[in-house]
């Protein structure tokens, strides 16, 4: 007697299942990416604002054409100086440079997390990870590391924007806003459009 | 003199293993991945570093199309029903209590808040959502009538836990972007998510 069952139509079904599940759902969860935007409220104190001190401030303006421009402490008419989102000898560079003391810090802190990493539990591990991240997070808030304002004109795109805020983080900046253009901005790039820029102390 | 017989050989495959590795697969499709939820419009998210995941409770989706319209959504129909009464009340629409639980069903809403409860009263769930994905205008966000600060504000009335998210296309303009981001920050809603794609980047070597 012949006791070997068949398993082709099993196969058969597996198969449909499958496919089924592979083309309705999707593997990568979406990520996202927390902000949180100042407040416009009036009844602001003079106290409750935090004033940047212009050696520290860095304002980026994205424009159109996926152009992006810069400039340090306060505006000037020909201060400003253009910049690319490449990796080497762009934006990257820029503010790796203006926070080095605070980017090695980060770093020197996670290696030695991951050296330490042989917590016993899972909950001893997710522990572990929050002071990792407040430490982080400690560090970028810290006197020295660059603000960051971001603007934007309005020929700029969401990629531009998400572009910008993923540079806070790759380069560990804490300090970062992001606030509308002004006329004076405006007037800046047209300038810069003109002439170029005129400052030449720290080019690239 | 016996004559050799010539065996025919078993053409019966063992399909066992087959299916073992099959229910292997298909459990692990099963247990890692999530049901694409149907939106009205596609988006593509711009990629960045962050790996913070969404959670999934309590999401109040804000979605903007290349064209810049805005769409809205909420995770569960509960939600989506509160902030249609208080939005029904506070713009006198006149809709019953069939017509908000059709609005309930839909997977996003957009349009002027007139033209919404127009099809609404009209048309059926399926019909309304062509229309809408078809339509040049989304929930109006400028500042003569800002209805999408109505909108979140009636959101988070319903519902105060929930936790706004913004899935906007990575080519729509930064204009649009600043008037849904201002309108959420005249209305002092100061946190939210904005949703990405994960890109790798190569680690900061010194």
């Amino acid at each position: 007697m012949n006791v070997r069952v068949d398993f082709t139509p099993m196969v058969d079904m597996m198969m449909l299942l499958i496919t089924f599940f592979m083309l309705c759902t999707s593997l990568s969860k979406p990520k996202t990416m927390e902000i949180n935007m100042p407040t416009n409220k009036d009844d602001i104190k003079e106290e409750q604002q935090n004033k940047v001190k212009a050696s520290e401030a860095i304002t980026l303006i994205f424009d159109k054409d996926n152009k992006i421009y810069y400039y340090n402490g306060i505006p000037e008419m020909g201060s400003l100086k253009e910049t690319k989102y490449d990796e080497k000898g762009g934006l990257r560079d820029m503010l790796l440079q203006r926070n080095l003391a605070a980017i090695q810090k980060v770093k020197k802190l996670r290696q030695e997390f991951a050296k330490q990493q042989v917590a016993a539990n899972a909950l001893a591990e997710e522990k572990a990870k929050a002071d990792l991240n407040r430490k982080i997070e400690e560090i970028r808030g810290e006197k020295g590391v660059p603000n960051v304002i971001i603007k934007g004109t309005d020929e700029g795109t969401y990629t531009n924007l998400i572009d910008c805020l993923d540079e806070m983080q790759i380069c560990d900046i804490g300090k970062y806003v992001i606030v509308p253009i002004d006329d004076f901005d405006k007037d800046m790039i047209e300038y810069y459009k003109k002439n170029g820029s005129k400052s030449s102390d720290d080019a690239q | 003199m016996g004559r050799f017989k010539i065996k025919k050989s078993d053409t019966f495959i063992d399909m066992t293993p087959m299916s073992d590795v099959m229910v292997l697969l298909l459990t692990f499709f099963m247990l890692t991945s999530t049901f694409i939820k149907p939106e009205p419009v596609q988006v593509n998210t711009p990629g960045s570093v962050s790996e913070i995941a969404i959670p999934d409770k309590n999401i109040l989706t804000v979605l903007i199309e290349k064209g810049g319209r805005i769409f809205m959504s909420m995770d569960r129909k509960v939600d989506m029903m509160g902030t249609m009464d208080l939005m029904n009340e506070k713009y006198s629409l006149g809709l019953n209590s069939s017509q908000v639980s059709k609005f309930s069903e839909l997977s996003a809403f957009s349009l002027p808040i007139g033209t919404l409860a127009a099809l609404l009263q009209k048309e059926e769930k399926a019909e309304i959502e062509k229309l809408m994905s078809e339509a040049d205008k989304g929930i109006p966000c400028d500042s003569t009538d800002n209805q999408f600060k109505e909108w979140v504000n009636a959101a988070f009335e319903a519902n105060p836990d929930f936790r706004i998210a913004i899935k906007a296309d990575a080519d729509v303009p930064y204009k649009d972007i600043k008037q849904v981001m201002t309108s959420l920050q005249d209305i002092h809603k100061n946190r939210y998510n904005l949703i990405t794609n994960l890109k790798k980047v190569t680690p900061i070597d010194e």
